[in-house]
């Protein structure tokens, strides 16, 4: 699999962010992840990005998914 | 992986009823595809619980984990998709989602829980994910700094008035009816909160804003006076309503939209089953639903032994 840049916005206490990166781990997959609870720079560029204010929002090489949507992960991630 | 659309059951959600139900289903040896949106449900919102059998204090995130790996750990078909409709011919089931695809099943238990009930006003859905939220724990701290409303006085909407009142310089907790409802110590909390405006007797007529939330339009109820207050988040706690729509052209549901189980978990369609918190049983706790789920796979097991297989059902295979 190519290397990817993937970027997750989260917060700790998001269970579907929780669950998110789990997902990518159990797919070998390296991501930075930023806690958007407390990093306000983090924050705006997710809301820049997504255009919304709710978590999780993965940046998976500029296309971005907006909630723990696995199909769209899957599909991305092939 | 496309999973292959004909099985002896489909089942509909994967909560605690759902994940619970492929699990005796599996054990029974049933070829089975489990259908759904997420993993875990209603449970997954649980920040704490302390009430499921060997667990002293588990988190709901951390508790669906658990059931997720235990179902895993059988060959159980998982596909992700929201079921759009439910329909019969004979005594096979066809569930369509709303991606269009078609499968089909001998035997089906819905499992499909209950979502967040929406305030039905306008601006709501424009604005959902851009202010407006239904998940106070995942959402709560994008708030930071910002003036926010919570509808709903049950304990939802108090939890959520705790955790806001924490990080909000001023948080309007809006409840229609005359008084909380919820637990008095959390009430007492949100009554000496400074920051914290309670609103009793208060209806929601619309939410506005730009690309974002601005302010939400508020009406008294008792002096119809109607005033608009400046919030940057509206965090809708109203209760639940069950995810039942795909099989009300099928089955009677009750006046909550819930559907009506017997003690065996079954409808009165046969071969169609209910669990969890989708059913009239009136305990929505993860412990029931599990059990429920236990139930309705065991129902289906013996409806499948005890039901001919149709003769044009599974040539292919």
């Amino acid at each position: 699999m190519p290397a990817r840049n993937i970027i997750v916005y989260s917060t700790p206490t998001c269970p579907y962010c929780i669950q998110v990166k789990e997902y990518l781990k159990s797919k070998n997959v390296p991501f930075t992840d930023y806690n958007v609870a407390t990093d306000i720079q983090a924050r705006n560029e997710m809301v820049q990005k997504s255009g919304q204010l709710g978590v999780p929002v993965i940046d998976v090489d500029g296309q971005i998914v907006v909630g723990f949507n696995r199909n769209k992960l899957d599909q991305l991630l092939s | 992986m496309t999973n292959k659309p004909e099985r002896e059951l489909i089942i509909i959600g994967a909560g605690p009823a759902g994940m619970t139900a492929a699990v005796y289903a599996a054990r029974k040896q049933l070829d089975t595809l489990v259908l759904t949106k997420d993993i875990g449900g209603q449970a997954l919102w649980s920040s704490d619980i302390e009430n499921y059998l060997g667990f002293t204090f588990i988190t709901g995130a951390d508790l669906v984990r658990r059931f997720e790996e235990h179902v895993r750990s059988f060959a159980v078909s998982v596909e992700y998709a929201a079921v759009a409709k439910v329909s019969r011919n004979g005594d096979i089931f066809e569930v369509l989602t709303e991606d269009n695809r078609r499968f089909f099943s001998r035997a089906l238990i819905v499992s499909s829980g209950k979502s967040p009930r929406m305030l039905g006003v306008p601006g709501e859905k424009e604005f959902a994910g851009r202010g407006v939220t239904y998940c106070a724990t995942c959402d709560a701290p994008l708030f930071t700094g910002k003036n926010v409303a919570v509808v709903g006085g049950g304990n939802s909407g108090l939890d959520a008035a705790v955790q806001l009142m924490r990080i909000c310089p001023r948080v309007y907790l809006i409840e229609v009816a005359d008084r909380l409802r919820g637990d008095e110590a959390i009430q007492d909390r949100v009554r000496r909160a400074e920051n914290v405006t309670i609103l009793t007797g208060t209806t929601v007529k619309e939410i506005r804003g730009n690309n974002f939330v601005r302010s939400v339009v508020v009406q008294d109820i008792r002096t119809n006076e109607i005033s608009e207050l400046e919030v940057e988040g509206v965090f809708v706690e109203i209760g639940l309503s069950p995810n039942s729509g795909f099989v009300k052209e099928l089955v009677k549901l009750n006046k909550w939209g819930e559907i009506p189980v017997d003690c065996g978990a079954r409808t009165s369609i046969p071969g169609l089953f209910a669990a969890g918190d989708v059913t009239d049983v009136p305990q929505k706790q993860i412990i029931c639903a599990a059990g429920d789920g236990a139930k309705a796979a065991l129902g289906a097991y013996s409806y499948l032994v005890r039901v001919p297989v149709p003769t044009d059902w599974l040539k292919s295979q």
